[in-house]
């Protein structure tokens, strides 16, 4: 089968190596551009929200670059997302585009499609390849994130304009391609070393740490939150997203897995302001926000896709912290309408403001 | 003569473009010396040049630093030279505490977008801008008084003659206007409806800008709009506080913003890059293409002025900004 997905960051990295462990061909869809979100709009309900019709575009773009199979992840709700795939294929078969569609589901009630569909994906592949295509997504995904993270930290600082980016670009390809857990690892090393190298000694200004919440696909697709890392970046300030992917995988996939409880420290943290899980990332956003007033962070960004219900629930709760941890937060929304200059203005405008207090903080 | 020394503030807005000098020997309720306030009208490189026209038809001026502000900021500060470009948010919340130290909230309506900024001992602790949609705002507003054939400047003292204001549908303009035509259909007075209106306007913006905000006195409404005196009655009686309008309320972006540009200059010791007033007869072009090499597609702009390229901007990847 010549499997597509859609996209969500860097993920697609990892994801071609998996696909390929399971004796598949990979037709990674093209990055988000303009004709992804037109195409996703134009055949989805408008009242879904924007994730939903970026992954309708991929799927499309994906389909007409010659792929014959869907893979799509789903879910038990309270988030939409649970019933995306359904959708999905519903468009895509309005459409007339004849492909198989395999959602992954978590093993939970009994879905009857389960092991039939998990049989056509596994039925081309033997462990030992399996197991490799594994390990090696396992590391591209580890290499991607940790430069990820590390260009939040260095593009503030940096000594020439959109070094960080431009080097970043080069090094994913880099590891795109990569074939072994050794290649991964060695132009990890690289890269690291070089990014680690643009960074300026010396500090102009105060470099604000101000943390990103929010729901898992705006936070790591910077198609759909127009690219907020690097925004902020050169507005001087370091980012902490508080979502890291390969801290899902161990969560949901590892711990989980064998029956793990994972969501402990979350209702710790959110404990007096949100009670348990209300779907997606709700929770963790309730209860990040706490830890980074806890951690002293100057500020919190939370982001969101218009029409989330879980992240509808944790914008209702995060004036209360921000008042009670004295913690600054604006909350931004996004869809298809969204205004780049309106978008940036509240961006600026809300740096202004945790520098002004920075420095109220400072004189006392 | 000796030349008049100023700072420049540019608001170059979507509706308005606002030039005011300011002079910073004088307090600051009296330091604007000059302002000039015009409409866009789609063509803000044309206005801001013809604002800069204006400015020096009336008068010697030696200009000591420029700052650029508003939706149109980059670009304005891109042709002007400006020393400082400045979102609208941190520029109204600086002209509001220069008109008032103890000013704890700031109502700013504008043509396209309004928003409130709340202020603690004089720092900006909260804001919020429109969001999803622009009822509520200037245009709107201008919209419907040409509907009814009514001068702008009219609306507000004809508002303030109703005793019993309509209850408009505030939700949607597009929704409030046929609920309009409908209230004249049933034959309400004009002045009944227009207070209505205003107060369908200040309800939108309450609940949907100002929602969850702790609105504490003093409150300064600024903003094109806050010349409509109907509009200044129903935010007060919706607020149950006493509202201020500053002397400058519809030009304080370029206010705030000069006086950034005033305290930049003064604290880093550097001279200004404006380019002067004669840019007013240069003539600038832009033209925009899409980037074809990578799939960001990314829409560059190209500014010259006199033929020689000024400046590029829009790439995602920091090409072409040099």
């Amino acid at each position: 089968m010549k499997v597509t997905f859609p996209h969500m960051g860097n993920i697609y990295i990892p994801i071609e190596s998996l696909v390929q462990g399971m004796g598949h061909d990979v037709v990674v869809p093209p990055m988000d551009t303009k004709r992804t979100l037109d195409l996703g709009t134009k055949y989805s309900p408008d009242t879904t929200c924007l994730p939903f019709k970026i992954i309708v575009g991929n799927l499309i773009e994906g389909i007409d670059l010659g792929a014959d199979c869907v893979l799509m992840a789903g879910g038990t709700g309270p988030c939409r997302l649970g019933y995306y795939g359904e959708v999905h294929k519903g468009i895509l078969e309005d459409l007339g585009k004849k492909v198989e569609f395999i959602t992954i589901e978590p093993p939970r009630g009994n879905n009857p499609n389960f092991w039939p569909q998990l049989g056509k994906l596994f039925e081309k592949t033997n462990l030992k390849r399996f197991a490799g295509g594994c390990l090696l997504a396992w590391a591209k995904l580890n290499a991607c994130e940790e430069l990820e993270l590390l260009a939040l930290v260095v593009r503030p600082r940096e000594r020439e304009f959109g070094s960080t980016s431009r080097l970043l670009k080069q090094a994913f390809q880099q590891i795109k391609k990569a074939q072994s857990l050794s290649a991964v690892g060695k132009f990890r090393e690289e890269s690291v070393h070089a990014v680690k190298g643009l960074m300026s000694t010396s500090e102009k200004e105060k470099v604000l740490r101000v943390g990103l919440v929010g729901e898992i696909y705006t936070v790591l697709e910077p198609f759909v939150n127009l690219q907020i890392e690097e925004r902020l970046g050169y507005l001087g300030v370091e980012v902490y997203r508080t979502i890291s992917l390969v801290d899902w995988v161990k969560n949901h996939i590892f711990k989980q897995g064998i029956g793990l409880r994972i969501d402990q420290a979350l209702r710790r943290s959110a404990a007096g302001y949100l009670r348990g899980f209300v779907g997606g990332h709700g929770l963790e956003t309730v209860a990040r926000t706490v830890d980074l007033a806890e951690k002293d962070y100057a500020g919190a960004i939370h982001i969101l896709p218009m029409t989330c219900m879980p992240e509808i629930v944790a914008q209702a709760i995060l004036p209360q912290i921000s008042e009670d941890k004295h913690i600054p937060v604006l909350s931004l929304v996004v869809d298809e309408h969204t205004g780049e200059a309106g978008f940036q203005t509240r961006l600026e405008a809300f740096v202004d403001l945790l520098h002004r207090r920075e420095r109220c903080r400072i004189l006392g | 003569m000796a030349k008049h020394q100023v700072y420049l503030g540019v608001d170059v807005g979507s509706v308005s473009t606002n030039l005011v000098l300011v002079d910073p020997k004088r307090l600051p309720a009296e330091s604007v010396v000059k302002k000039i306030y015009l409409r866009t009208n789609g063509a803000p490189i044309e206005t801001l040049q013809a604002g800069l026209a204006r400015l020096q038809s009336q008068g010697q001026w030696d200009i000591l630093g420029v700052g650029a502000t508003g939706s149109g900021r980059e670009l304005a500060g891109t042709i002007i030279g400006a020393d400082v470009v400045k979102n609208e948010i941190t520029a109204h919340a600086i002209a509001a505490l220069l008109h008032n130290a103890q000013v704890r909230t700031v109502v700013e309506i504008g043509g396209q977008d309004s928003k409130i900024i709340v202020l603690r001992d004089g720092v900006v602790v909260d804001f919020a801008m429109n969001t999803v949609c622009a009822a509520g705002t200037g245009s709107f507003l201008d919209q419907q008084a040409s509907r009814l054939s009514i001068p702008i400047d009219q609306f507000g003292p004809l508002a303030l003659q109703s005793k019993n204001p309509v209850r408009i549908a505030g939700r949607c303009t597009v929704f409030a206007e046929s609920d309009m035509i409908h209230k004249q259909q049933l034959g309400h007075a004009i002045p009944d409806i227009l207070a209505g209106l205003c107060l369908a306007m200040v309800r939108n913006y309450l609940s949907n800008v100002a929602k969850g905000k702790a609105i504490h006195p003093i409150v300064l409404f600024q903003g094109g709009v806050a010349a409509n005196a109907g509009m200044r009655r129903a935010l007060e009686e919706a607020l149950e506080l006493p509202v201020e309008v500053p002397p400058y309320f519809d030009v304080m972006g370029a206010v705030g913003v000069a006086k950034l540009a005033q305290e930049h200059l003064e604290s880093s010791g550097q001279t200004t890059r404006f380019g002067g007033l004669e840019i007013a007869h240069s003539h600038f072009t832009s033209s925009s293409f899409e980037c074809p090499d990578c799939s960001n597609r990314c829409e560059i702009v190209q500014i010259s002025r006199d033929d020689s390229p000024l400046a590029c901007w829009g790439s995602r990847c920091g090409k072409f900004s040099e």
